[in-house]
């Protein structure tokens, strides 16, 4: 299992990669990929348990499904990096007759992926079909889920929450990524979240928080109190502070980069801020 | 002519339920997930003999169709019920996303399609779900006509590996297919030989097309009747062939002129064998409170209503 330096130099690069995929096509969402890449680094090189090879079921294995879909680029270079298919292939993001969609999708047979992601607030059911498929098949391993802050907005989430507690589904870790930024602006401006811990606990689930989100360290060991919680007849619900368009100066704390690319000269700044660590694509 | 018996009046929800509990000794593989209607849709059995394998969502339709795509990761066959209205137009986007175009072997099954849903009114009779489903890259779309055909419906879409859309209704209806008679999706059945009209009807109108053709067989027309249970894929070839012979068509449907059967017989007919046609369907509308049989007389879904048409299609050859 990589070290913390090494989970360290892999974000790095999954920044470059995300810089330079957004920047390739001129579109894109950079701002949350950057903010979760610590996250997907960790999931994926550390936290889950993971066969080699890839397939649908995935029956002995821990699942991860991303709901909020057009961070796109950051799970892309995340599953090109742990090897479910080449990194030359980051260089076909949304291009014409590519596996990697604006958002990612089962349609185009990308190994990693099991499910549409992308219209927003669907995530959290399908995980907790597949939680509960585990469930019957006697599979002890864990399903992860990742959600926007801004996609509680959408009501299934609210019917997926009360559905998971109301029926001890207690074999989920599903992660909100708190950056308080969406499209039009905070989450405060456009539609207020209030807590989100008291409303996942009034709904009777478990919550960590993550006040740390962009530290390796911080979420290995937040992830791993959140594993510790899980098979208690709860759900658990981790509640991940990030900063919005992490390690770009110019891109960070605002919402101005959700869905924007970076010209020549932007990207050729971000760069500069995230050496190459394990070799460009 | 060949005629049909009513074997007695059944609802075809019970089909399905009583299709879905022979899956549930058959396959252990079929889950079953419900919102809140349990025994609207005739579950009860599969619930009671398989609590394990039985998921009650609560009134939350969105969360019902997202997890049944997430059941399927670990190979289960979902088989999701509610109302036609809550199981398509209420969830569209949760189908078009994580069931369609996510390519999973999840089964909508919905009861109390279209007018015959009855007193309730126009906000549960939904006459736009063929058209919603039949829309989606790669979704099947089913309307048995009787409690015998949705029950085998049922057990055959199991074995399909692919989103279905299952459509039935609440009344008891006559009940006239062979009970053994085996469900092939996609294959349209030949149910009477004629030569002056082809009757092409999906769903409750296939009985009516049955008891249309004795009275226009009493008036010397030669009708044709074929039942069309799968909607999409559909059986161009046995539509084609049949107007061959009668040079005019009549499609019947408990659901909207506007995204049916009958545009789907058109499209065929145009491209293939341009053919004057008629549509008994609904006229763009909604519905009404009224008992089933009251809503089918005034919307024109009954058999009187079949035999005008054809009389009108027949002037147009």
């Amino acid at each position: 299992m990589p070290n913390t330096q090494q989970l360290e130099d892999i974000t790095t690069q999954v920044r470059r990669d995300i810089l330079r995929m957004v920047h390739k096509v001129n579109s894109g969402h950079p701002g949350g990929s950057l903010g979760c890449a610590e996250f997907f680094v960790a999931l994926y090189n550390d936290i889950m348990d993971r066969k080699e090879g890839f397939d649908m079921d995935g029956i002995g294995e821990d699942l991860f499904f991303l709901s909020n879909g057009h961070i796109s680029p950051v799970y892309y270079s995340v599953l090109a990096r742990v090897g479910y298919f080449p990194v030359e292939e980051l260089n076909t993001f949304r291009l014409l007759n590519s596996r990697l969609q604006g958002h990612p999708t089962t349609h185009e047979d990308l190994p990693g992926i099991r499910i549409a992601s992308g219209s927003l607030g669907q995530g959290m059911s399908v995980a907790l079909g597949a939680a509960q498929a585990k469930k019957l098949n006697g599979c002890k391993h864990l399903v992860y889920s990742l959600h926007g802050d801004g996609e509680l907005q959408e009501g299934q989430n609210w019917e997926a929450i009360m559905y998971a507690a109301g029926n001890n589904v207690d074999n989920i870790i599903s992660t909100i990524d708190l950056n308080g930024q969406q499209i039009d602006g905070s989450t405060d401006t456009v539609l207020t979240l209030g807590s989100v811990r008291a409303k996942f606990e009034a709904f009777g689930w478990i919550v960590i928080d993550i006040e740390k989100g962009n530290n390796i360290e911080a979420v290995l060991k937040g992830m791993a109190e959140a594993k510790s919680k899980t098979g208690n007849g709860k759900p658990v619900c981790v509640l991940l502070h990030t900063v919005m368009g992490n390690g770009v100066d110019f891109m960070m704390h605002t919402h101005a980069w959700h869905g924007k690319a970076p010209n020549d000269e932007q990207l050729a700044e971000g760069l500069s801020q995230n050496a190459e660590t394990l070799g460009d694509y | 002519m060949k005629t049909y018996e009513n074997t007695g009046n059944k609802d075809t929800r019970s089909g399905f339920g009583a299709g879905l509990t022979e899956l549930g000794k058959t396959n252990e593989n079929v889950v079953a997930l419900c919102a809140d209607l349990i025994g609207s849709l005739k579950m009860d059995d599969f619930k009671k003999n398989h609590p394990e394998r039985f998921f009650q969502v609560g009134i939350a339709e969105a969360n019902m169709i997202g997890m049944a795509a997430g059941l399927t990761i670990g190979g289960k066959i979902p088989f999701t019920g509610t109302f036609a209205n809550f199981s398509t137009g209420r969830v569209y986007d949760q189908i078009r996303q994580s069931v369609a175009y996510s390519g999973k072997n999840v089964k909508i099954c919905a009861s109390h399609a279209g007018l015959t849903l009855g007193e309730d009114g126009a906000t549960h009779q939904i006459l736009e779900d063929i058209g919603l489903m039949k829309m989606l890259p790669g979704m099947t779309v089913i309307n048995p006509c009787d409690y015998n055909q949705t029950k085998a419906a049922t057990l055959a879409i199991a074995d399909h590996d692919g989103p279905v859309y299952l459509r039935f209704g609440r009344p008891a209806v006559a009940n006239f297919t062979p009970a053994d008679q085996k469900f092939e999706i996609g294959k349209a059945l030949h149910l009477v030989d004629g030569a002056d009209v082809t009757i092409v009807a999906t769903g409750h109108l296939v009985w009516e097309a049955l008891e249309a053709s004795k009275v226009l067989n009493e008036k010397g027309i030669s009708a044709e009747v074929i039942n069309i249970h799968t909607i999409k894929p559909l059986d161009a070839q046995a539509i084609i062939d049949s107007v061959s012979k009668t040079k005019c068509i009549v499609t019947a449907e408990e659901h909207n002129h506007l995204g049916g059967l009958g545009e789907s017989v058109a499209r065929v007919l145009s491209q293939h064998k341009p053919t004057p046609q008629e549509f008994v369907a609904t006229n763009d509308t909604f519905g009404e409170s009224g008992t089933p049989a009251q809503l089918m007389e005034k919307y024109g879904l009954n058999s009187e209503a079949i035999v005008k048409a054809c009389q009108k299609v027949i002037s147009r050859k």
